[in-house]
């Protein structure tokens, strides 16, 4: 039983992380509170929903939801956040309310109000072990979120872009004088962190078997809980903080029944971490 | 037109047109009513985010804890009008007080994280707390008596709006006092302020509890407006609504939030016809307001600035004052 809630909180942790990680690789480079990327996390959602339908390939519509995704991120980037960066920090985060409003509604509009079913059968299996049962989907979770996590780390840590990501993040304009072409660094955050954040959106549309308009509203603010819980700008900090607030969530709720919205438990911890430690779990002053 | 005036209404239809007209102008008080307690609102996060600078997306929270308080002193301690709304502004003051000494010691990009932290935590216990009435709300709350009868709508409105204009007085004594000056320093640039001495977290703690006492004035109005609160009207979407309304108008000017939460609160009655586009068509206009006019609708550099501006120096020229 306890360890059957653990594996549900940390498949629900992992997909927490995919989210937040490109918040906070967003946050790291360009200060902006992208609010928008839940809209992009069900962009995601709705892109796989559709190439699943028309294929019916589940590794597939995994693979287009992704890109498509990424795609959008690039082009709010481009075009929306870019032209706004001299201005006062609300300006920009006003944007993305908008757009993130703009985009639930068209979501509604054109895909209809109700939700989808999201029937893929990936073709790994479920896997028990005596008691202990870990779902396809959680598997799939699991090992995709893995891969993502060993494919960041390695980008982040083993190649130039990332050296060049990672110098961004600390300094845009030191890196800048250094030769770091700063605004396609800025294109490659977006477009990893989107493609992350439509990873998650497939993934949880197969989780709870369904895609509906307004799937990325809880993700929208609970990500920005978890990326201050973990330090904003930090991504070890990020992916800690997801696991916690996975966890705290299934173990408040599931094991010890107390009667408190699921949804606010990533907020109750934030508030709590940041008295003790005002920069989050793993930031820097 | 003119036969009208030849072949006048049958008296039969008389009371009906009437009636048809009160119903207009009961709908028509209860948008002003609206309109004018949005107002308030957005002029009190005004003071927080436009004249200190610190961004907070968890006003309805303490628009919520005015409510709250003036609605369970009224039907719980049967205190009157005056005073039930008199301590949902103290109150809020207060609890504002306690919540924004340890958040505004904060990085300013957590404080609008953790302001949006507080919004879902105190809806929660609105929501989860039977004390408070659970999702069913409370009930019972009533317009206030005056001569002997209770205030009509139209009373009210008017109630509200001179409440609300000593508030924009009290808003134009603060801007210019040393208060005023210090929030500029902050909002400008906190660590030049810092050094010359400007004691931050005072004076941004100042703000933060002026404004929530103010948003508390408003939700006591609201609560005996309404005569019934639930959890749900204090949530995160009002809060965003809020801050909209400041920063279409014109962030950190007087009149920009009145005039946000004039467009942005008739915006959704006009629009009944598009029901189906009408969050859509909010969605983008906000979008497009930040993207083109980033200063909203009264900011320095707006159309509207300008306009005002060009038709405003002819006139001083012709009336030398």
């Amino acid at each position: 039983m306890l360890i059957q809630q653990l594996t549900n909180g940390i498949a629900i942790g992992s997909v927490y992380a995919l989210i937040s990680l490109g918040l906070t690789m967003v946050y790291g480079i360009l200060r902006i509170l992208h609010v928008a990327h839940a809209g992009i996390y069900a962009l995601g959602a709705y892109i796989g929903w559709f190439t699943f339908r028309f294929v019916g390939e589940f590794w597939l519509s995994l693979f287009v939801g992704m890109a498509g995704s990424a795609l959008a991120g690039y082009l709010v980037e481009r075009f929306l956040y870019s032209p706004l960066l001299h201005l006062p920090r609300i300006a920009p985060l006003i944007v993305s309310i908008g757009l993130f409003i703009a985009m639930e509604e068209a979501f509604r509009i054109v895909a209809g109000p109700h939700t989808l079913t999201y029937n893929a059968q990936v073709g790994i299996g479920n896997l028990s072990l005596g008691s202990f049962q870990l779902t396809e989907t959680q598997l799939l979770i699991l090992a995709v979120t893995f891969v993502i996590l060993v494919v960041l780390w390695t980008v982040l840590s083993r190649t130039r872009t990332g050296l060049a990501m990672r110098a961004c993040a600390m300094d845009a304009e030191i890196a800048s004088s250094f030769g770091v072409n700063v605004n396609g660094i800025v294109a490659v955050n977006f477009l990893l962190g989107s493609a992350m954040a439509g990873a998650a959106g497939v993934l949880i549309g197969v989780y709870d078997n369904q895609v509906w308009p307004t799937m990325g509203s809880i993700p929208a603010y609970k990500a920005l809980a978890i990326v201050v819980l973990g330090g904003l700008g930090s991504i070890p900090g990020t992916v800690l903080a997801s696991l916690i607030v996975g966890l705290a969530e299934t173990f408040f709720i599931g094991v010890l029944a107390i009667p408190f919205p699921r949804d606010a438990v990533a907020f109750v911890a934030m508030i709590l971490v940041l008295m003790f430690r005002p920069y989050g779990l793993l930031g820097k002053a | 037109m003119r036969s009208k005036e030849k072949n006048p209404l049958p008296l039969a239809s008389r009371p009906l047109l009437l009636t048809v007209f009160s119903m207009i102008s009961g709908y028509l008080v209860t948008i002003l009513i609206t309109v004018t307690l949005y107002a308030m609102l957005a002029h009190s996060l005004n003071i927080i985010t436009g004249r200190a600078g610190q961004i907070s997306l968890g006003h309805a929270a303490f628009f919520g804890i005015g409510a709250y308080i003036t609605a369970l002193l009224y039907t719980e301690a049967g205190f009157p009008f005056g005073l039930s709304v008199l301590s949902a502004g103290l109150g809020a003051g207060l609890i504002g007080a306690l919540l924004g000494i340890p958040c505004l010691r904060v990085r300013d990009d957590f404080l609008a994280i953790t302001t949006m932290g507080i919004n879902f935590v105190v809806e929660a216990v609105f929501l989860y707390i039977p004390f408070f009435g659970g999702a069913m709300g409370i009930g019972g709350i009533n317009l206030p008596k005056w001569l002997g009868r209770e205030m009509t709508k139209p009373e009210y409105f008017l109630l509200i709006l001179a409440v609300f204009l000593l508030l924009l007085l009290l808003d134009r004594k603060l801007d210019r006092s040393w208060i005023g000056l210090a929030w500029a320093s902050i909002r400008e640039d906190e660590q030049a302020a810092e050094a010359m001495g400007v004691d931050v977290v005072r004076f941004k703690v100042i703000a933060f509890i002026l404004g929530s006492a103010i948003a508390g004035l408003a939700g006591g109005f609201y609560a005996h407006f309404l005569t019934f609160i639930m959890p749900q009207n204090f949530g995160f979407g009002q809060s965003i609504v809020i801050l909209c309304m400041v920063v279409f108008g014109g962030i950190g000017t007087r009149w920009g939030p009145v005039l946000g939460a004039l467009v942005l609160g008739i915006l959704p009655e006009i629009s009944r016809p598009i029901m189906e586009y009408r969050t859509l068509l909010y969605g983008l206009l906000l979008l497009a307001m930040m993207r083109f006019q980033p200063g909203g609708l009264l900011g320095e550099e707006s159309i509207l600035t300008k306009f005002f501006r060009r038709m405003w120096t002819p006139l001083r020229k012709s009336h030398p004052a």
